[in-house]
C-alpha cells in the first residue's frame, strides 16, 4: 500500500444493554479515498460512524482517525475532522453565512480567511445570493450542500458525511456528490453512509455492514465480481440476504 | 477558554433569540403583564368585609356602634335585624362575613355599671377575612364604647395603644408584592428560556453538529447562560420602572444591590435549567421537571406565606431554596434600604447556589455517550 491511512479501527464494537450495535468491526480508510459505509437501516452504520467522530465510547476495540486514538483523544479527533449527520444540523433561525462562520470560527480559522473560503464556496455554488438567506428558507439540496460546506470549509482530513443526500432527487443527489469528488480531489478523504446503491457506484471502496458486522468490503467492481452480479443491487441483497435485525 | 469561540456562541444566541417569534416580545411582555395585573388582584389586605348586626338594644349607644362600624373603610352594614337568623341567613348566601349581636340592654347596662358582651361571630370558611373581619369590628365597637363612657364621664378610658407599621407604613401589600414578583419573573424566565433553547437544540440535532466540534465544554455552557443574565436584568430594570411609575415604589436601597442580586439569581436559574435540559431527552420531560422545581420555589420560597410560619421542618428545608435568599434581598432592599453588608448572608449564599448550579450545568454536558 503506498497510501497512508488516515483511518485504522480494530474489533470496534458498541453494546447497548443485551443489543450489539456494532460487533468487531476492523478496517481501514486511506488518505483521499471517497469510503461508502453501506447497510440497511439500523445495521449500525451511524453508531459505527458516532464512535469514530467522538461522540460515542467504544465498548471494546480501539482505532485511530487523523492519527489520534478514538476511545482517548476524541477532542482532538474533533479539530481534525468534519461531520455532517444525518438529520440536517445546521441552525434554521441563522442564515446561510451565519452559520458558516460560527462554524469555521469553532474550528479556529481567522476571521479573514473564513470570509475568503466562504466568498470563494458560494462563488462556486451559486450560492451568493442565498448568503443572507434564513437557512429554514433554503430548498433541502441546497441546505445539504451548505451542510457539507460547513463540514468542510476548514479543511479537515477527513469529513464524516451520514446518509447526506436523503429525501432529494437524483438531480441535486448528482450536484452533491459532484462536491465529494471536488473535495476529494484536493486530498480530503470522505466516509459517507448512504443506502442509495447508485452513490456506492460512485465510491472507491465499500463496506457492507449487516447486523452490526462488516460482511463485504472492496470496490464496487471487484464486489460484483466476487458476488458475480451485475449491479450493487445485487450485491446488497445478496450480502443482506440473511439478515435478522428488521430493516 | 477561547473567547473567540464564546464570542461566536453568544452572537449566534442573541440572533436566534432576537428572530425567535416569541421569546423577545414574552422578554417585555411578561413582565409588564405580571407587574401591572397581579399588585391589583392579588392582595390578601382584608376590605370589604360584610357586617350584619342583630341589634337588641335599639338606643343611642347601639346605633352609634353601627355608625362607627359603617364608617370604617374596612366593613360595610349588610342590615340589621331583629333576629339572629336572618342575620345568619346574610352569612349563608355570602353577604355577611361577620354577625355582630347587640345584647337587650346593652346601654342601660353599661350605665349601671354592668359590663355586658357583645357577640361576635366569624365565617370561617374564609378563614382570613373572617377572623381578621371580626377583629375589626370589635375594635370598632370597642372604640364607640370607649367615646360613649367618655363623654358621659363614666369608666376610665381604656389605654389605648397605637401600632405604627415600620417600613411599610401603610401596611399596603402591594409594597410587600412588587419585589416578590420580580422574583416570580426571573424564576420563570430564567429557569425555562435556556432549559428550551438547549432541549430545542437537542430536538433539532444541532446540539450533535455542535458535539462535533472542538467547541469547549465550558464555553457552550457559557453561552447558554450568559444572554439569560442579561435577560434577567432587562426584566428586573422593567419590574422596577413599573414599580415606580404605576405604584410609586422605589427601592430605598440601592439599585445596584438589586441588580447584583438578580445577576446571581438568574445564573442560579439558568444553571438549573441548562443541568435539567442536559439530563431530558424531551421538551415535554424538561418542562415537567423544571415545573416540579418552580411550584415548590414559589410555594415555600417566602413568596406569598411568610417562611416563619411554616412548621420547623419546613423552614428547614427552604434553606436549600435559592429563591428565599433572593426573595429576603429584594424585600429588605425595597423596603428597608438594606445594604449588601447587612444583607451578606443572604448574597454569599446565593453566590453559593449559583456556582454550585453552573458546576452542575458544566458537569450534566455529556459530549460523549
Amino acid at each position: 500500500m503506498n497510501k497512508e491511512t488516515v483511518l485504522s479501527v480494530k474489533d470496534l464494537t458498541k453494546r447497548f444493554g443485551n443489543f450489539t450495535a456494532v460487533d468487531r468491526i476492523t478496517f481501514q480508510v486511506m488518505k483521499g479515498e471517497i469510503f461508502g459505509f453501506l447497510g440497511a437501516n439500523g445495521a449500525g452504520k451511524t453508531t459505527a460512524m458516532r464512535m469514530l467522530c467522538g461522540l460515542s465510547y467504544p465498548t471494546s476495540g480501539s482505532g485511530t482517525v487523523a492519527g489520534y486514538d478514538i476511545v482517548r483523544q476524541a477532542e482532538e479527533i474533533k479539530r481534525h475532522i468534519g461531520y455532517m449527520s444525518q438529520r440536517f444540523s445546521l441552525y434554521e433561525g441563522l442564515t446561510v453565512w451565519e452559520n458558516l462562520r460560527l462554524f469555521a470560527t469553532i474550528y479556529g480559522m481567522p476571521a479573514r480567511q473564513i470570509r475568503e473560503r466562504s466568498d470563494e464556496v458560494f462563488g462556486a455554488l451559486g450560492m451568493k445570493d442565498m448568503r443572507n438567506a434564513l437557512v429554514k428558507d433554503i430548498p433541502l439540496g441546497w441546505k445539504q450542500r451548505l451542510a457539507f460546506t460547513a463540514a468542510t470549509l476548514h479543511s479537515p482530513d477527513i469529513v464524516f458525511l451520514d446518509e447526506p443526500t436523503g429525501g432529494v432527487d437524483p438531480a441535486t443527489r448528482r450536484k452533491f456528490w459532484e462536491m465529494i469528488y471536488k473535495a476529494s480531489s484536493e486530498g480530503m478523504t470522505v466516509f459517507v453512509t448512504t443506502h442509495y446503491l447508485d452513490e456506492a457506484e460512485y465510491c472507491n471502496r465499500i463496506s457492507i455492514m449487516v447486523d452490526g458486522q462488516i460482511k463485504a468490503l472492496d470496490t464496487p467492481a471487484g464486489l460484483k465480481e466476487e458476488y458475480h452480479a451485475t449491479t450493487m443491487d445485487e450485491v446488497f441483497r445478496t450480502v443482506a440476504r440473511n439478515a435478522k435485525r428488521p430493516g | 477558554m477561547n473567547a473567540r469561540t464564546l464570542t461566536a456562541l453568544l452572537r449566534k444566541e442573541l440572533l436566534m433569540m432576537k428572530r425567535n417569534p416569541i421569546v423577545p416580545r414574552l422578554i417585555v411582555a411578561m413582565p409588564v403583564l405580571v407587574m401591572l395585573i397581579i399588585p391589583l388582584v392579588a392582595t390578601l389586605d382584608v376590605k370589604d368585609v360584610g357586617v350584619a348586626v342583630v341589634d337588641n338594644d335599639r338606643t343611642e349607644l347601639s346605633r352609634r356602634m353601627v355608625a362607627d362600624m359603617e364608617a370604617s373603610e374596612y366593613l360595610h352594614i349588610t342590615g340589621c335585624y331583629a333576629r339572629h337568623d336572618e342575620a345568619l341567613r346574610q352569612m349563608e348566601n355570602g353577604r355577611a362575613d361577620v354577625i355582630v349581636s347587640i345584647p337587650e340592654d346593652y346601654q342601660k347596662d353599661w350605665t349601671s355599671g354592668k359590663k355586658p358582651r357583645l357577640a361576635v361571630e366569624a365565617n370561617g370558611v374564609d378563614a382570613m377575612k373572617g377572623t381578621l373581619g371580626a377583629q375589626y369590628a370589635a375594635r370598632a365597637a370597642a372604640r364607640s364604647l370607649t367615646q360613649w363612657q367618655a363623654e358621659r364621664g363614666i369608666g376610665l378610658p381604656a389605654a389605648e395603644s397605637n401600632t405604627m407599621n415600620l417600613y411599610n407604613p401603610t401596611l399596603n401589600f402591594r409594597n410587600y408584592m412588587i419585589p416578590a414578583l420580580m422574583v416570580v419573573l426571573l424564576i420563570i424566565v430564567c429557569g425555562f428560556l435556556p432549559t428550551l433553547n438547549l432541549v430545542g437544540e437537542k430536538e433539532a440535532g444541532t446540539i450533535e453538529a455542535m458535539n462535533v466540534t472542538p467547541v469547549g465544554k465550558l464555553e457552550f455552557v457559557l453561552s447558554k447562560l450568559i444572554p439569560y443574565w442579561a435577560v434577567g436584568l432587562l426584566i428586573v430594570t422593567v419590574g422596577m420602572l413599573i414599580g415606580w411609575l404605576v405604584y410609586g415604589l422605589v427601592p430605598e436601597g440601592s439599585v445596584g444591590s438589586i441588580y447584583l442580586a438578580a445577576i446571581l439569581f438568574s445564573l442560579v436559574m439558568s444553571g438549573l435549567g441548562v443541568a435539567i435540559a442536559n439530563r431530558s431527552a424531551t421538551i415535554l420531560q424538561s418542562i415537567f421537571v423544571m415545573f416540579a422545581f418552580i411550584v415548590v420555589f414559589q410555594l415555600m420560597g417566602g413568596l406569598f406565606t411568610p417562611i416563619a410560619s411554616m412548621p420547623r421542618w419546613a423552614q428547614g428545608i427552604t434553606y436549600a431554596l435559592p429563591p428565599r435568599y433572593f426573595i429576603e434581598i429584594m424585600r429588605a432592599v425595597y423596603l428597608k434600604g438594606a445594604t449588601p453588608a447587612d444583607l451578606a448572608v443572604q448574597y454569599v449564599a446565593l453566590a453559593g447556589f449559583a456556582l454550585l448550579l453552573s458546576l452542575a450545568a458544566a458537569a450534566t454536558y455529556r459530549r460523549r455517550d
